[in-house]
């Protein structure tokens, strides 16, 4: 089975907007709390109080800032957890079939009794998307929250990953991006979503919305824009102008 | 092909969902707890809460780590080293309160102003303030002062109420937004929910702050302004406005003081309105030419000419206003090199704002009448709406910078109009319809009134006749007379000063003075632990109450422990700093989802223990026996005025009452069933106008906010203000020092005004040409997030970003240090490279740095040898000029703490630095160091 | 990447073991008795000390069996099985070899066939990871299978052989020096790529996403100055080649050959560690660490 499946209909994945990501880690903590409690081994902190605090996280948030030359610069916060990918590399490395895909959705899962925590996975993986447990010594990763999506003991409101529904700026979206019709792959249509990585081949099922233009405010000059009160000349004309303006609003109103 | 492994899909996720309230900053987030035997297993936001609507930041989702940080402190602690050192012996709950009723007793009988009773991000300061009140003490406050007074009182005086709990953007309706300064801390969630939501529609946001990050990073335009000019830039945007004739007329007219009359008299009533004989100010009817009371039927007021009496032209405040913003001073080319913006970026801004606001107006078709009686068949507003927070307020212009900003957003209507800034209940609030401030203080008697207000004039004043202040922090005083929320970062340094007197007990709850939470924090340790000649302390007695082992902890005589959030009884009251939304009025509670398993109690219920030892009126029955068990107790009995009581909702015998009603026994019980909050929408006709919508007053006056209808206009012209002026040009009984005279001139301004903070008017840009700032991460609450495994991973060190010219300019290479003096000290830090940042200006994160020691971390951890405060560098005092005078680095007008204006000189240092510093001795933990490892999960 | 102790001791000990073993099931040299005893225990114990070495690499020893499952689509899979099974199917050779002076030369040729593809999947192992460019490229087999086989040659003590395996190896090795410097470059992913901000103008990692440590930096994240990798490819080259060859080329002997294994060994470590700490994986991009 870690041969991949043949491409599943559904591929459940994320959609994450860069033009609204704030950066405030909301996400990565979420997933933190509930994937500690749930899937497998808790996500250990190894050293939790000390001078090197080192612990298991399935989604970490980046800070990249871009340079250009003719505007002002750009920082960009940036998401990042297991693609899912349709041609997964982590998956077919596997020595143990501990990684798979799912046939029915395309989640990337690990099935932590079976991994022997040899590593390769994480460094078949481009993105960094896996990260061995320092108390567990087993791969963990993002399970796209597959304990909550079908979890028939959450209301249906709340069968989402819990960064999705953690989100306070709406940054993450969640979906069947095997279909076009969904509401993920549309936005991904008007936004223009775009693969990290596609070089690397791996077909990414996640998507990234790219932020929108920045620093593109070049509006006319006010003067422009309207009858003006005051266009020209000394301060004291200015005023005088203002005040004729000025008066003939009043009587308009 | 095997079949594929089947995890189960459907785990049971918890045995039972406790609904509180978080604690994680000052957001007040509704959490839904799940828990499994007994234990908190997972935090995650509440969907049917008002504030939050499900969501959760990291902070919050990261309270399970809170609730189990091993520098949880866990018994009374009785100090046995010297103050500082940390050593101490853990004591019973009678023991310490035995103790601190011994200490404060006396206090009562005797002096009862010197005991000082200081707060820090204490959510419940109606009942702190109330306890102060009942031992007679003028010296409380929480920790406002500090944070950011200028914000609220320049909203409070200028139209009733500021940003966050005061009110907020109209999320759902405006398009564009314009985001004024460090903002990431406060309202967090709503702010990020609301961008979310303009985000989605592709409304404009255009962030002005020094540091594109956060927020800022997401702004479709970002405005690199140069620290603490944020005032003149608003200046400009209103010159343009002004000069394009791109204002409000009619709402101007109807809803703010522009057409005002302004007594041109020489003499004590200059700037001050023309008022009639029924005290009503006076405008003038353009039909007429006449001067009539401003409410008068029909009138149609000027706002051009003025009127002649007596030979003197009187103009309207609308008038002065222009007058002065039309001034070439605020012409884009003559700020742009101050602001650092480029004059075509102030017009492009300005043009946005008079094109959204009046080429997009928004009209919903909503009748409502207003105040004066007159129908109105709809709604229409201009969508442009406005935040700011602490990133203006920590000024020494801070607060004209806030009136500046609320000035411009009168100009255009956007106030309480649809796509706007929207009050939330019980704001909008002027500053009449606010307490004054109270200090009269009496040997076992309470205070004659309540301690924080708003002050009208000089004669509100907390100051004797010899111009003394009358508080330990000087509120209220000429130094800062409108110091509303007080002055905590004051209050050690006067205490330890005696100036203006000795006191005997600090006592400190929540508050970091001896770290985080002071200017000038290495001085300040020393002024804890200072000394006279017998050996005993300058300030004789603190009792410190907080949760956690934190750096305050050590420099304390007498600890009182407190619960974490999960573990106590709490209300987010109306009374206080509550949690409305614009459209309804809401509050919430805490309940112990848990028990506590070390020997804590929650600091209310001790303080209400004290309370009745003391004997406290209100605190006792008759007999003298407790009248309150506990703070729950109090939360259900307490009546502030009759039928008001610290929560709103489900009161009376029935629990229908809203607002209004007796106690009702089962309120806390009601609350628990309805997710730890409740809330009450306003009615549709009373949505918007609030200040001005007759139905929104007859509502709030049925909830209680109000005892009757309180209409009033937005204060452009602020007549205390000019109150305050008139004082210092000399006029009035009350009269302030004369070194004060012209700074209370020019800061007084009854327009708004913009002047160089005054560290930048005094620094020479040779010596100190960089801007420091710091920036609180989202994943972070002051000291908090430090202890916290989760958090701390995130944000364990504060390097210094440092601008791509600076950077050039000094050579740094990834993995250099930098030394940052300014003229009171030096830190040094690990440097990194920014380029999204305004080029003179260096930031750091606040507040991650950490006493070692302190917080049951590691000696080694990076917050103490990677990160240093910055407060290390500013002085609560300004360097001498030479006048032999010390002036506070404070806003004139408010006092609160001028952060921002910091100046530093930034050097590479020497090759081989790997440590920060400074590095103050380390303090002995109270606490057993924690586990090394942690892997939590709690199994059923 | 990593340069892990154990992962260098592996590849380097077991790959000469296997290396022996093909030429002792290639018949090369028909070593019996004691001679055999001593040379199939030195590629059995090598290969073997190797698999342990690589068994502690492993969060999860224990469940090691579970690795020969996977076969059909992996690569460290196929290298368990194919390992074990070149040990299995050389086993009878080797006995009778030693007990019965006997070889086997069918379960001979069969066992250094499957020692060959064992090395072979090693180096795959390395070779398929596209996210590590250095390595994902025809040149990286090569130098584990000569390294392999000219380690097994000196080891056996077949000079002549193992002199023009040296000399292929250092060419392969220069090879896979020459052209893995340009892989990175090759595989087009860069910041913006791997950010998607490219197009937006020149990306940088302004801050991590933690300020503590992480697994993929410590296992991933390897960074050596271009003056230190450039001494140690000469000190592999040198000591892993030149002087073997040079050794090999004086009048044969035991001492000889000893020297020349010593210094293989030496610069074979170095040419292994070389391997993983020069080897860049894209995950730094995410780092900033390029």
């Amino acid at each position: 089975m870690t041969s991949l499946p043949p491409p599943s209909t559904r591929k459940l994945g994320l959609v994450i907007d860069l033009d609204t990501c704030v950066g405030c880690h909301a996400c990565v903590i979420s997933c933190k709390g509930w994937n500690t409690e749930n899937y497998g081994a808790p996500l250990s902190d190894m050293d939790a109080y000390g001078e090197s605090p080192e612990g298991t996280f399935l989604n970490r948030v980046h800070s990249f800032e871009v340079t250009r030359d003719a505007a002002p610069p750009m920082v960009v916060h940036f998401p990042k957890s297991c693609l899912h990918c349709d041609d997964a590399p982590c998956v077919t490395v596997c020595p143990t079939g501990a990684s798979y895909k799912r046939v029915e959705d395309g989640i990337v899962l690990v099935n932590e009794t079976d991994c022997i925590g040899c590593g390769l996975c994480a460094w078949a993986c481009p993105y960094g998307a896996r990260e061995m447990d320092g108390a567990e010594k087993v791969m963990k990763k993002c399970t796209l929250c597959v304990d909550r999506i079908y979890n028939d003991n959450l209301p249906e409101q709340d069968r989402e990953p819990a960064c999705v529904r953690t989100c306070p700026a709406g940054a993450r979206h969640f979906g069947d991006l095997g279909d076009p019709d969904s509401a993920v792959s549309q936005l991904v249509a008007e936004r223009g979503g775009f693969d990290l990585m596609p070089e690397q081949g791996t077909r990414p099922v996640n998507k990234y919305l790219p932020p929108r233009g920045r620093d593109t405010l070049q509006m006319p000059d006010l003067a422009s824009l309207c009858e003006t009160p005051s266009s020209s000349g000394a301060s004291e004309a200015k005023a005088a102008g203002f005040l004729g303006w000025l008066d003939r609003a009043l009587e308009k109103l | 092909m095997p079949s594929q492994p089947a995890p189960d899909l459907s785990p049971q996720v918890s045995d039972e969902v406790r609904k509180t309230t978080c604690y994680m900053c000052a957001c007040r987030c509704g959490i839904d707890v799940h828990m499994k035997a007994g234990r908190v297993a997972y935090i995650e936001g509440n969907r049917d809460h008002p504030v939050n609507k499900g969501v959760l930041c990291a902070k919050g989702s990261a309270g399970i780590m809170q609730h189990l940080s091993p520098a949880r402190l866990r018994a009374p602690l009785k100090r046995v080293g010297p103050r500082g050192s940390g050593e101490f012996e853990e004591i019973s709950w009678d023991e310490a309160l035995q103790l601190a009723t011994d200490w404060l007793k006396p206090l009562r009988d005797t002096a009862p102003e010197k005991l000082a009773f200081f707060t820090g991000r204490d959510q419940s300061q109606s009942f702190t303030g109330w306890w102060a009140q009942a031992f007679g003490t003028p010296n409380w406050a929480a920790h406002g002062g500090f944070c950011s007074v200028n914000m609220a009182a320049a909203g409070i005086y200028t139209m009733g109420g500021s940003f966050w709990e005061f009110g907020q953007p109209d999320w759902d309706r405006t398009k564009l937004f314009l985001l004024f300064g460090v903002a990431e801390d406060h309202d967090s969630n709503p702010i990020k929910m609301g961008l979310g939501k303009l985000k989605a529609r592709g409304a404009r946001v255009i962030g002005v702050n020094p540091i594109r990050s956060g927020y800022n990073a997401v702004a479709d335009d970002w405005v690199g302004i140069t620290p603490g000019t944020d005032g003149l830039f608003i200046l400009s945007l209103v010159h343009e406005l002004l000069r394009a004739g791109k204002i409000d007329l009619g709402y101007l007219i109807r809803y703010t003081n522009a057409p005002y009359l302004v007594n041109a008299h020489e003499g004590p009533e200059k700037g001050l309105f023309l008022r009639d004989e029924d005290g009503k100010p006076l405008v003038r009817d353009r039909r007429t030419g006449r001067a009539l009371a401003w409410d008068s039927p029909d009138i149609a007021p000027d706002l051009a000419n003025g009127v002649e009496i007596g030979g003197v032209t009187h103009l309207p405040v609308f008038r002065h206003l222009a007058d002065r913003y039309l001034s070439p001073d605020y012409a884009p080319e003559n700020v742009a090199r101050r602001c650092g913006i480029a004059p075509s970026r102030i017009r492009a801004i300005a043009s946005e704002i008079a094109r959204v606001a009046f080429e997009e107006e928004i009209t919903i078709n909503q009748p409502w009448t207003d105040f004066r009686g007159v129908k109105h068949a709809s709604m229409t507003g201009r969508p442009v709406a406005m935040h700011a927070m602490r990133g203006v307020s920590a000024h020494s212009n801070g607060f004209q910078t806030a009136r500046a900003l609320h000035m411009l957003q009168i100009l255009i209507g956007s106030v309480e109009t649809p796509g706007g800034f929207r009050f939330k209940p019980p704001y909008p609030k002027p500053p009449e319809g606010h307490p004054r401030p109270h200090a009269g203080h009496s040997p076992g008697q309470p205070l004659d009134g309540p301690h924080l207000g708003y002050p009208l004039g000089p004669e509100h004043l907390l100051v004797d006749d010899a111009g003394q202040p009358k508080r330990i922090d000087k509120a209220f005083s000429w130094d800062a007379p409108l110091s509303a929320h007080g002055l905590m970062h004051m209050v050690i340094s006067n205490a330890h000063a005696g100036d203006p007197y000795d006191i005997d007990t600090l006592f400190l709850y929540m508050a970091n003075m001896a770290w985080n939470s002071s200017m000038n924090t290495s001085a300040v340790m020393e002024m804890l632990t200072d000394q006279n000649e017998d050996g005993s302390y300058k300030i004789p007695r603190i009792i410190y109450s907080d949760a956690y082992s934190s750096e305050m902890v050590a420099f304390a005589d007498l600890i009182l422990p407190d619960t974490t959030y999960l573990e106590r009884h709490d209300c987010i009251s109306l009374l206080d700093r509550p949690i409305c939304e614009a459209e309804a009025l809401a509050d919430s509670i805490r309940w112990p989802v848990v028990t506590p398993e070390r020997n804590v109690r929650p600091f209310q219920s001790v303080l209400l223990d004290l309370g009745a030892r003391l004997g406290l009126p209100g605190m006792v029955r008759d007999d003298g026996t407790p009248k309150f068990k506990d703070y729950a107790d109090y939360i259900t009995n307490h009546e502030r005025r009759p039928g008001i009581g610290p929560l709103a909702g489900f009161r009376g015998a029935d629990g229908a009452g809203k607002g209004r009603g007796s106690p009702n026994l089962d309120q806390i019980e009601r609350y628990i069933e309805n997710g730890g909050f409740w809330i009450d929408h306003i009615p549709a006709e009373a949505q918007f106008y609030k200040p001005w919508n007759a139905a929104y007053q007859d509502w709030a006056v049925s909830r209680g906010l109000y005892d009757s209808p309180q209409p009033y206009v937005f204060n452009l012209y602020s007549e205390p203000l000019r109150k305050f002026q008139l004082a210092a040009e000399g006029h009035g009984h009350r009269q302030p020092p004369d070194h004060l005279r012209a700074r209370l001139i020019e800061s007084m301004d009854p327009l708004p005004v913009w002047y160089p903070t005054f560290t930048d008017a005094i620094t020479d840009r040779a010596d100190y040409p960089v801007h420091a700032l710091t920036q609180r991460p989202m994943a972070h609450y002051h000291s908090w997030g430090s202890q916290n495994a989760w958090l701390r991973q995130i944000h364990g060190h504060t390097p210094l970003y440092v601008s791509g010219s600076l950077w050039a300019q000094h050579g740094f290479a990834d993995g250099d240090w930098a030394v940052l003096t300014s003229p009171h000290g030096r830190i040094t830090l690990p440097v990194v490279r920014m380029d999204a940042l305004n080029p003179h200006t260096v930031w750091t994160w606040n507040a991650i740095a950490k006493r070692r020691g302190a917080w049951a971390l590691d000696p080694s951890a990076p917050e103490a040898t990677k990160s240093a405060l910055l407060n290390h560098l500013i002085h609560e005092l300004l360097p001498p000029r030479g006048d032999g005078l010390r002036w506070a680095n404070s806003d004139p007008v408010t006092g609160q703490a001028a952060w921002y204006d910091l100046r530093v000189k930034i050097e590479k240092a020497p090759a081989g630095q790997s440590i920060s510093y400074p590095a103050p001795k380390a303090q002995s933990s109270p606490l057993p160091a924690p586990a090394r490892d942690l892997a939590h999960q709690v199994k059923d | 990447m990593h340069p892990a102790p154990s992962l260098i001791l592996f590849t380097v000990l077991s790959g000469m073991g296997f290396g022996l073993l093909v030429w002792l099931g290639l018949g090369l040299r028909v070593p019996t008795g004691l001679a055999a005893f001593i040379l199939f225990g030195l590629g059995y114990g090598l290969a073997g000390i190797g698999l342990i070495a690589a068994a502690f690499h492993l969060g999860h020893p224990e469940r090691a069996l579970k690795a020969f499952s996977q076969w059909r689509s992996s690569w460290l899979s196929r290298e368990a099985v194919l390992a074990v099974a070149s040990l299995l199917v050389m086993a009878p050779h080797a006995a009778a070899s030693v007990f019965w002076d006997t070889p086997l030369p069918l379960l001979g040729w069969l066992g250094a066939v499957l020692a060959l593809a064992t090395i072979f999947a090693t180096a795959m192992i390395y070779a398929q990871i596209r996210a590590v460019p250095r390595w994902h490229h025809w040149s990286t087999p090569p130098v584990f299978v000569l390294a392999a086989l000219a380690g097994g040659a000196l080891l056996a003590a077949q000079q002549t052989l193992a002199l023009w395996l040296m000399l292929a190896l250092g060419l392969a090795m220069i090879v896979h020096w020459v052209i893995g410097d340009q892989r990175f470059a090759q595989a087009r992913s860069d910041t913006g790529t791997a950010t998607g901000l490219g197009r937006f103008g020149r990306v940088r990692l302004l801050e991590p996403p933690h300020s503590g440590r992480n697994y993929l930096l410590r296992e991933m994240v390897h960074v050596v100055g271009r003056k230190h990798a450039h001494k140690l490819r000469v000190i592999a080259l040198g000591l892993g080649v030149v002087l073997p060859v040079i050794a090999l080329l004086l009048p044969a002997g035991y001492v000889i050959v000893l020297i020349a294994l010593l210094a293989h060994i030496a610069g074979m470590l170095a040419q292994r560690w070389l391997f993983f700490a020069e080897a860049e994986h894209v995950v730094g991009l995410y780092y900033g660490k390029r």
